[in-house]
């Protein structure tokens, strides 16, 4: 499988990395590479093999579905590069 | 008496205990081998009031009578677990200035062990790499050299700095994270011990997230004992942590009995790789001889995935980093990128990710991204879980059959020189990790021991795999296996 310019565009768009368009060329034929590393994977019979899911085979823990934990406004915001008023600030969203 | 930070933690517990030195003293120890260690840049953020307030608390309780092993003895933090109100950044420039407001599960069980700590440790940004050379603090350095040669090497990755910091002795020990590797990589290269413990042994509440099916943390220290002690004080399941086992937790160190006879080891024939160096086979030999002449039976085994377990690995490790790392988006923590005028939320979100990652984190970003999108995500992703549960279904055959553990070598090669693979294609790289990662794709443990030196001069280590939860089991077969090697080599001091 190899990535032309326009699927490295997109996928770095999904990714919410911003890419140069003169970077993408190099790009597209890295990820081609990592690809085609991967296509060995076509060589193994899979069928009726069953995704893992899980590591180890334990049922995932659960718990009461209540409030154990909160209040802490302050510390919550406290690493934002942007916060007013008890919020997180962002450049104005308009859609 | 040896210099105080070039002790193992047996040792440290044992003298603090009767009273023939302090944690103060160890701290300072420490402190100062750190201090004239920069050339190692093994230490990102240092903590020295943090520590002698830990040790002075220690030493009090030492005097008291209330002393667990890990009282008083002064650990290197690795960059990826956060530690409270101090820098806690995976060594990536998007968490910069980042203080988290709280601990993690495993720092905070060391910590009310009474454990100090130095400060944080050099990494591969978000545990990425097998060289440390991807982290935003630049290079760590691995304290060996290729004999009269010069040549800056390096300590393996990701938690490099704290393999560099325990073969240099700057720390008595230190914590390390494991998602294909990096705990048994680094400490093959520099000639220690790291144990990855089985998924779930250790909670990973805290730690900043790689690929949460994979990821581990465990200790990295001098020798087999300490390991054993050191894994005690960090595993145990965790409320925080659903994937955090609901086992009791052995005493491990109670298990090093240094009787494996009747043990069967597995030599597993699909790791006879193509172009070993011949070093490195003789080592694997000569380990599986040392082994028997334990009492235990050598048997071939055969994993037959092995072959499929790296590129799963690619496909799957990135595809969790793509939605864990999704979290980086300049509005919680850390950095934001500065905007032009009319740049709306897409854009700084897209500014801030390229500032913020490095190229290899970008890469493993966007490979996820790929893999997991529409049209592809079952020619890859799925496809790549189902390689995974054939990988699985190996080990447990072979322990089925009777195995108690495997015997493999750690690492393809020695140490290689920082920069030597910067034009090599990102998957020549990726090779480093042959050997471990199918332990991380089947949730079991595993550990490196250093068992002997090539004819550079440069530590080799081997690596045993044990069965799910069966770490005391695994420590005391390590345990045999480094009494047999009686490896003793350190680096000679230059920095």
């Amino acid at each position: 499988m190899s990535i032309d310019i326009d699927t490295a565009r997109r996928v770095a768009h999904l990714a919410r990395i911003a890419v140069k368009e003169d970077d993408l060329p190099a790009l597209a034929q890295e990820l081609s590479g990592i690809l085609t590393f991967m296509e060995q994977l076509g060589e193994v019979d899979v069928d009726g093999v069953e995704p893992m899911t899980s590591v180890t085979p334990m049922r995932l823990k659960r718990r009461d579905d209540v409030v154990t934990d909160g209040g802490m406004q302050d510390r919550i915001l406290k690493n934002a590069p942007d916060a007013r008023e008890g919020f997180f600030a962002v450049p104005k969203v308009v859609e | 008496m040896t210099d105080l930070n070039s002790l193992t933690i047996a040792e440290a517990r044992d003298a603090l205990r009767k009273g023939e030195t302090t944690s103060v003293a160890l701290t300072e120890a420490c402190l100062t081998a750190i201090e004239s260690a920069g050339a190692l840049n093994a230490f990102v953020h240092h903590t020295p009031d943090i520590a002698m307030d830990q040790a002075r608390a220690a030493d009090a309780r030492i005097k008291a009578g209330d002393a667990p092993a890990m009282c008083g003895v002064p650990l290197g933090i690795k960059d990826l677990f956060c530690t409270r109100g101090v820098p806690s950044q995976a060594a990536s420039r998007i968490l910069q200035g980042f203080r988290p407001e709280y601990e993690s599960t495993v720092t905070s069980q060391l910590f009310d062990a009474g454990a100090v700590m130095l400060g944080k440790l050099n990494m591969d940004e978000f545990a990425m790499g097998s060289s440390n050379e991807t982290s935003v603090y630049g290079n760590a350095v691995n304290p060996w050299r290729r004999g009269n040669d010069d040549t800056a090497l390096t300590p393996g990755g990701s938690s490099g700095g704290s393999a560099a910091a325990v073969a240099a002795d700057l720390c008595l020990a230190a914590t390390g994270t494991d998602t294909g590797g990096s705990i048994r990589q680094p400490a093959a290269f520099t000639g220690i011990t790291g144990l990855k413990p089985t998924y779930g042994r250790c909670s990973r509440w805290g730690i900043v997230a790689f690929a949460s099916s994979l990821d581990q943390a465990g200790p990295m220290t001098k020798d087999v004992r300490d390991a054993a002690i050191m894994l005690q004080a960090m595993a145990g399941p965790d409320a925080k942590d659903s994937t955090s086992a609901d086992i009791p937790v052995p005493d491990f160190e109670a298990a090093l009995t240094g009787d494996i006879r009747g043990k069967k080891i597995g030599l597993p024939r699909e790791y006879r790789m193509e172009g070993m160096p011949a070093e490195i086979e003789a080592l694997w030999q000569q380990g599986a001889e040392m082994l028997k002449d334990a009492g235990a039976e050598i048997v071939d085994i055969t994993l037959p995935h092995t072959k499929y377990a790296l590129p799963a690995y690619y496909v799957i490790a990135p595809a969790e980093a793509s939605s864990n790392l999704a979290r980086y988006d300049g509005v919680r923590y850390g950095h934001r990128a500065s905007l032009d005028k009319g740049d709306g939320i897409v854009e700084m979100y897209e500014k801030t990710r390229a500032e913020g990652f490095g190229p290899e984190v970008q890469r493993r970003v966007m490979i996820g991204t790929y893999v997991l999108s529409a049209g592809f995500y079952d020619a890859y992703y799925n496809r790549a879980r189902k390689v995974r549960a054939l990988i699985k279904r190996d080990f447990d055959q072979v322990f089925d059959q009777g195995i108690d553990a495997i015997l493999t070598p750690a690492t393809p090669s020695a140490a290689f020189g920082l920069g030597e693979m910067a034009d090599a294609d990102p998957v020549a790289m990726y090779l480093n990790d042959v050997f471990t990662v199918t332990v991380n794709l089947a949730g079991l443990p595993g550990i490196a021991v250093p068992a002997g030196l090539d004819k550079q001069g440069l530590p080799l280590g081997l690596q045993l795999i044990g069965k799910p939860w069966d770490e005391a089991g695994l420590l005391n077969h390590a345990y045999v296996l480094e009494q047999a090697a009686g490896f003793v080599s350190k680096p000679a001091k230059w920095w």
